[in-house]
């Protein structure tokens, strides 16, 4: 195991969070304020409580997985595609490393600005409005186990790329419809029976289900299952990855 | 001298059908600058991607220091180093940033005094804050030597480091290699420049549609295969070729009023004393005379047609 390379390649990712700072902050700060006047505020005052939760209280989880699930694949996909574009990977190649090395970086590194940016947004709704969390344990828990699959997805989308619309496609035509279909907005139980069937198949529901039990205590999905449900997509992912690096697809010829 | 690396039966084919490696078997020693020298696409790139981890071969194998490339692909690589033929840079990073980078994927710890040693040899010291995308293509090119040599490998790879250089970073590269064979390193290059491998080469590989045609040294090389050629020039125009010179198979260039004689260098008869003296007996009368070795490019032009 080649720790120096692990760390080299993490101090040379955040290196670049740190440089783009004010883009990797800003732009999701801005769009959850955005988010909560307009849902919090606005709406939001005119819409019951869910759960004994006010409504603006109660997007707070969502919208904070919402930019950790974003945030996590952009980084990750951009930080192994880019190198690949640019023609720079092949010292990753020449290196005398493994791809555990490599997975450890990359998604190291983008797991580990999401969860800042996850961080600053949860500060952020500390403004607009009043919310308490009660397992600050399991929050923390969820929201890194949700950062470290989703940016493992994130790194699968960076390789199979072929072109930076690939890189941009995933994100936007999947996750952004998963994850408004998966209850940041609303309760599950507040769909029709079909629907809620429907919504089982959304890994996203789980996450946010569990997220928000670590919040207010009251889920959707009983709390167990949601965890299972993200271990299985993380090993899922980790087992493409292996696969990926073991046959060269998409890396060597 | 054991080989330094050392290549048995290497075979890659792609799945189009296309060969781009044939069979080929390379040992080379330490301390040597060997040239692979051939056409663009003839393999050279393939094989030295193949040796540094970039490609996978479809059958044979490869050893650095006596440990496999793939089986052993840490110890190997550690002691690899390699330069791109495309400049590969991240832009926004300084020069030292990106060796400190390199030096790290290779487990090794920060060390100021190499990597400033390293940057002065290069002429980089005083860039060494720059970002890359700062940079001009011939520094570029030597950032990617440093980063190539910052782990301190004992065996260099250059993918084709003069490609589209013009003539003067050219000399100056070829310096930087001389410097670094001087400092002990083990430097193969690839290139499609005959003058190039003719410079700075002590042994040369012909790669011809991937197979590997011969590896010798340069000096033998050209003696093998080299031919001299004799121009003598006349007084006189020649109107009819005398019978007596028939046997020669002279060229003859009215223009120029000069004869070509073509002999084999290391022939053991070159037969230059016997044309003398019949072109003194058909009395021709001589002006000047000249003679020229054949340059690598010859031989190789040769090789390759031969095949």
């Amino acid at each position: 195991m080649n720790f120096q390379a692990v760390r080299s390649i993490y101090s040379f990712e955040m290196a670049r969070f740190f440089r783009t700072l004010s883009q990797s902050l800003i732009s999701p700060v801005l769009s959850t304020s955005l988010y909560f006047i307009v849902f919090g505020a606005a709406i939001g005052s005119r819409i019951e409580e869910i759960d004994g939760v006010s409504y603006g209280a109660f997007i707070v989880p969502g919208l904070i997985m919402l930019s950790v699930l974003t945030q996590s694949i952009s980084n990750a996909s951009f930080g192994i595609y880019f190198p690949k574009f640019l023609g720079s990977i092949y010292e990753l190649h020449t290196a005398p490393v493994s791809f555990v090395e490599i997975v450890l970086g990359y998604v190291g590194a983008a797991a580990t600005k999401s969860a800042l940016i996850g961080l600053v947004i949860l500060a952020t709704a500390e403004f607009f409005v009043d919310f308490e969390i009660l397992h600050w344990g399991a929050m923390l828990a969820f929201l890194a186990l949700t950062c470290i699959s989703f940016s493992l997805f994130g790194f699968i989308i960076g390789i199979w790329s072929k072109n930076f619309e690939q890189l941009q496609m995933v994100p936007l035509l999947v996750i952004t419809p998963l994850v408004f279909l998966g209850g940041s907005f609303y309760s599950i139980s507040m769909l029709p029976p079909f629907w809620q069937t429907v919504t089982l198949f959304n890994p996203v529901v789980y996450l946010i289900s569990g997220f928000r039990w670590a919040f207010y205590g009251a889920a959707d999905i009983n709390i167990g299952v949601s965890l299972m449900m993200i271990a299985v997509f993380m090993f899922i992912c980790l087992g493409i990855i292996a696969w990926t690096f073991k046959t060269g697809y998409k890396i060597k010829t | 001298m054991a080989a330094i690396v050392s290549v048995k039966n290497l075979s890659k084919h792609y799945d189009g059908g296309f060969q781009a490696l044939k069979d080929v078997n390379l040992d080379i020693e330490q301390g040597e600058i060997l040239a692979l020298l051939g056409p663009n696409g003839a393999g050279k790139t393939t094989l030295i991607s193949i040796i540094c981890g970039l490609v996978k071969a479809s059958s044979g194998s490869a050893t650095v220091g006596g440990f496999d490339v793939v089986g052993d692909f840490r110890q190997a690589r550690s002691l690899i180093g390699l330069v791109p033929q495309e400049i590969a840079l991240e832009p926004f990073q300084t020069v030292i940033d990106a060796l400190r980078f390199t030096r790290g994927l290779f487990g090794k710890r920060n060390d100021p005094a190499l990597l400033k040693d390293i940057l002065e040899k290069l002429s980089l010291w005083d860039k060494k804050d720059a970002k890359t995308m700062e940079l001009s293509g011939g520094m570029k090119r030597r950032v990617l030597i440093a980063k190539a040599l910052c782990h301190e490998p004992r065996v260099l790879f250059l993918d084709e480091p003069t490609a589209g250089v013009d003539v003067e970073l050219r000399k100056e590269m070829w310096d930087v290699v001389r410097q670094l064979k001087a400092d002990g390193v083990t430097i193969i290059l690839t290139t499609h420049y005959i003058e190039e491998a003719e410079a700075i080469a002590d042994r040369v590989g012909v790669i011809s549609k991937g197979e590997l045609l011969l590896v010798e040294k340069k000096e033998t090389l050209m003696q093998r295969m080299g031919m001299r050629q004799m121009r003598v020039e006349l007084m006189q125009p020649l109107e009819v070729m005398p019978e007596i010179l028939k046997p020669y198979e002279l060229d003859y260039s009215a223009d120029e009023r000069t004869l070509i004689y073509s002999y084999e260098a290391n022939g053991e008869r070159t037969g230059i004393a016997s044309l003398f003296a019949d072109l003194s007996k058909a009395g021709i009368i001589l002006r000047d005379v000249e003679t020229r070795q054949s340059s690598l490019e010859d031989i190789f032009v040769g090789l390759v047609e031969g095949k």
